[in-house]
C-alpha cells in the first residue's frame, strides 16, 4: 500500500521560546527548526512498514515555507521515498491545512495518510481529524500501536483513562502518539542519498486551495511567571510546607 | 441562536470537565444547551439537566453513538449546529477527537483548548507548551471550541432539572468498530480533578520505587502523576502523564518527586497553587518554579516524609 505522511518544520522542543515585545507573536528568528517531533514518529512507522513490506512507496507532504524543504530531507533520509512541498508564507490553520492535504491525498491515492497527533508550537491536535472529516476516512487519533490486517487497521489509542482499541477500514487516517516507536537517526549516507530523491514543489493555489485564515492574531502574551520559592532544609518543614498547602485549600 | 456543549461521558456519568466546558460556553452565550450521545445513557442526561447552566439537554441514543466513535458522532453534531452559533466540547480524549471532526465538515477554523473567553468571537489559548498565551479573532460564522478545563470553574447544579428532548438519530458510517478499552482503574482520585497530585519522574529509577510515591499519596489522598520520561521507562502507565501532550492538571498542590522539569511537563501543571519540589540535583529547572523545594535523595526524603505526615 501507499503511505502518506503529513510532516511540520516547527521550532525544536528543546527550545524556550521568547514572546516579542510588541505582543505580535512568537520570536522565530534565529532559533533552531526541526521536525515536529510526533511527526518523526510518523515517518518512522511507514518506513518500519515499508521494512515489513506492508507499504510499498512512502511519500511525505510539508506545507509551509521554502525551508521546509529541509524537514522535508530529513524524512527523505530517514526513508522516505519521495516528498512534496506545498509552500506558502501564509500561516496556515490545520484547516488549511487538512485541505492542501486532501487535494494532494486526491492526486496520490493512499491507503492510509499519518500525521502526527498535534505540532508543539500550535497545539492545535486538529489536522488528522479534519482530514478524515473531509474525506469521509475513519480515523485513529493518538496511536501508540497499529497492525494492518488486509482492508482493516487495528489501532490502540491512548486515551484518558487508559487505552482503546479500533478497527478501522481502510483508507484511514492515523495520528501518531509517541509512544508509537522510537524514530532512527538519519545516517550520514542516507542523508546523502536524500538530496538525489525527488522533492516537488507546488503551492496551495495550484492545488485548487483557499489557505486564508479563519482567525487573527490580536496578539500574543507571556504568561505570569512564577517565581522560585524557598527551599527547605528538613523532612519537618517539608511536610509542615505539604500540610500548609493541604488546609489552605 | 445558543451554545451547544458536545457532553463527554462514558454512558454511566457525565465526565467531570463537561461542567467546566459548561461554564466557558456560559460565556459565550446565554442559553446553553447540552448534547449527551450515546446508548443506554439516559441517567447521564438527567446528571446533565441538574446543572444550573444547562437550559435544554439532547439525548440521542443509538448503536452507532456508543463509544462516541468521531466517524458516527461528528455527522450528528453537524446536523444539530445549524441552530447554534458555539459547539463546545471539553478538551478531553474524546472532545479533541470529535470536534475538530465536526469543524471541518463545518468548514471552521477550531479553537482549541481555550482558556479564557475574551468576548463572542476573541478567545485566549496557550501555545508553545504554554509558553505563550495567543489572543485570537475568529472570524468563522459558527465558532468549534474545545475547552481547558482547569482553567474554567466547574458548572453546579441547580434547584430544578433542565427538560431533556429525546433526539432520533442512528447513522453509522461504518468505517469504524469499537473491540475494546483498557481502563486503568484505582480508588484513587481522578488526575485532572483531584485537589493534591503527587507526580515521579526519572529520578523514581523503577517501577517498584513508585510505590514510595503512592504510600505519600494515600497520606495525602492524592492523585498520582508521572512524567513521560517515567511513563517511557514504564515506571507508571501512560494515562498516568502530565504535561503537553499528556494531562493538564492544575491541584491546589503539586508535589514533583525527582523530576527535573522539562517544558513539556511544567505546560501540563505549572498553574498548580503550590508546587513542592523534591530532587537530588539543586539545579534542577523545576525549582525555578517550585513554591517550596527540597534538595535531597528521594529514596531517603520520601519514607520519612511519609512517616512525618502520618504521625500527624
Amino acid at each position: 500500500m501507499k503511505v502518506l505522511v503529513a510532516i511540520k518544520r516547527v521550532v525544536d522542543f528543546n527550545v524556550n521560546i521568547r514572546v516579542k515585545s510588541d505582543q505580535s507573536g512568537v520570536d522565530i528568528s534565529n532559533v533552531k527548526m526541526s521536525i515536529n517531533p510526533f511527526d518523526e514518529v510518523a515517518v518512522e512507522q511507514a518506513v518500519r512498514m515499508k521494512e515489513a513490506g506492508i507499504a510499498t512507496e512512502i511519500v511525505i507532504v510539508s506545507v509551509g515555507p521554502e525551508k521546509a524543504a529541509e524537514t522535508l530531507r530529513t524524512g527523505l533520509a530517514v526513508g522516505a521515498d519521495r516528498a512534496i512541498l506545498v509552500q506558502t508564507d501564509v500561516v496556515t490553520e490545520p484547516l488549511a491545512v487538512a485541505k492542501v492535504l486532501r487535494a494532494v491525498i486526491d492526486q496520490e491515492k493512499p491507503s492510509l495518510v499519518l500525521l502526527g497527533k498535534q505540532a508543539i508550537d500550535d497545539d492545535c491536535n486538529q489536522t488528522g481529524q479534519m482530514l478524515a472529516g473531509l474525506l469521509g476516512w475513519a480515523q485513529g487519533t493518538s496511536i501508540s500501536g497499529m497492525v494492518t490486517e488486509g482492508e482493516k487497521l487495528k489501532v490502540t489509542r491512548e486515551v484518558d483513562e487508559g487505552t482503546q482499541e479500533l478497527e478501522l477500514s481502510l483508507p484511514a487516517i492515523a495520528t501518531v502518539d509517541l509512544r508509537l516507536n522510537d524514530p532512527r537517526h538519519p545516517s550520514l549516507p542516507n542523508i546523502m542519498k536524500a538530496k538525489k530523491k525527488p522533492l516537488d514543489t507546488v503551492t496551495p493555489e495550484s492545488l485548487g486551495v483557499d489557505v486564508t485564515p479563519r482567525m487573527t492574531v490580536v496578539k500574543v502574551l507571556s504568561p505570569a511567571q512564577r517565581q522560585a520559592g524557598k527551599k527547605v532544609a528538613t523532612v519537618a518543614e517539608l511536610a509542615a510546607a505539604l500540610k500548609f498547602a493541604m488546609e489552605a485549600h | 441562536m445558543a451554545a451547544l456543549v458536545f457532553a463527554d461521558h462514558d454512558n454511566a456519568t457525565l465526565n467531570s470537565a463537561t461542567r467546566n466546558a459548561i461554564t466557558a460556553a456560559r460565556q459565550m452565550d446565554g442559553t446553553v444547551h447540552i448534547l449527551v450521545a450515546g446508548n443506554g445513557c439516559a441517567a447521564v442526561a438527567d446528571e446533565a439537566a441538574k446543572i444550573s447552566d444547562v437550559d435544554k439537554v439532547l439525548l440521542c441514543q443509538s448503536d452507532a453513538l456508543v463509544n462516541l466513535l468521531p466517524e458516527n458522532v461528528a455527522p450528528l453534531l453537524v446536523q444539530l449546529a445549524a441552530d447554534y452559533d458555539f459547539v463546545v466540547a471539553p478538551a478531553t480524549s474524546n472532545g479533541k477527537n470529535v470536534l475538530p471532526r465536526v469543524a471541518a465538515l463545518l468548514d471552521v477554523s477550531q479553537i482549541s483548548e481555550i482558556s479564557a473567553v475574551v468576548s463572542a468571537d476573541t478567545f485566549e489559548r496557550p501555545i508553545y507548551a504554554g509558553n505563550a498565551n495567543a489572543v485570537v479573532r475568529s472570524s468563522d460564522r459558527k465558532k468549534v471550541i474545545t475547552v481547558r478545563a482547569t482553567k474554567f470553574a466547574a458548572a453546579v447544579n441547580g434547584d430544578s432539572a433542565a427538560p431533556v428532548d429525546e433526539i432520533a438519530y442512528s447513522n453509522s458510517a461504518g468505517i469504524s468498530t469499537f473491540i475494546a478499552d483498557k481502563i486503568t482503574t484505582g480508588d484513587r482520585p481522578e488526575l485532572t480533578t483531584a485537589s493534591v497530585v503527587v507526580s515521579g519522574g526519572r529520578g523514581m529509577g523503577s517501577k517498584e520505587s513508585f510505590d514510595l510515591l503512592t504510600s505519600l499519596a494515600d497520606r495525602l489522598h492524592a492523585a498520582v502523576g508521572a512524567s513521560r520520561a517515567a511513563v517511557d521507562a514504564g515506571f507508571a502507565p501512560s494515562d498516568s502523564q502530565v504535561g503537553q501532550t499528556g494531562k493538564v492538571v492544575a491541584p491546589a498542590l503539586y508535589v514533583a518527586v525527582g523530576i527535573s522539569g522539562a517544558i513539556q511537563h511544567l505546560a501540563g501543571m505549572k498553574d498548580s497553587k503550590m508546587i513542592v519540589a523534591i530532587n537530588k540535583d539543586p539545579e534542577a529547572p523545576i525549582f525555578q518554579i517550585a513554591d517550596v523545594g527540597f534538595v535531597g535523595d528521594l529514596f531517603e526524603v520520601l519514607p520519612q516524609l511519609t512517616a512525618t505526615i502520618e504521625k500527624n
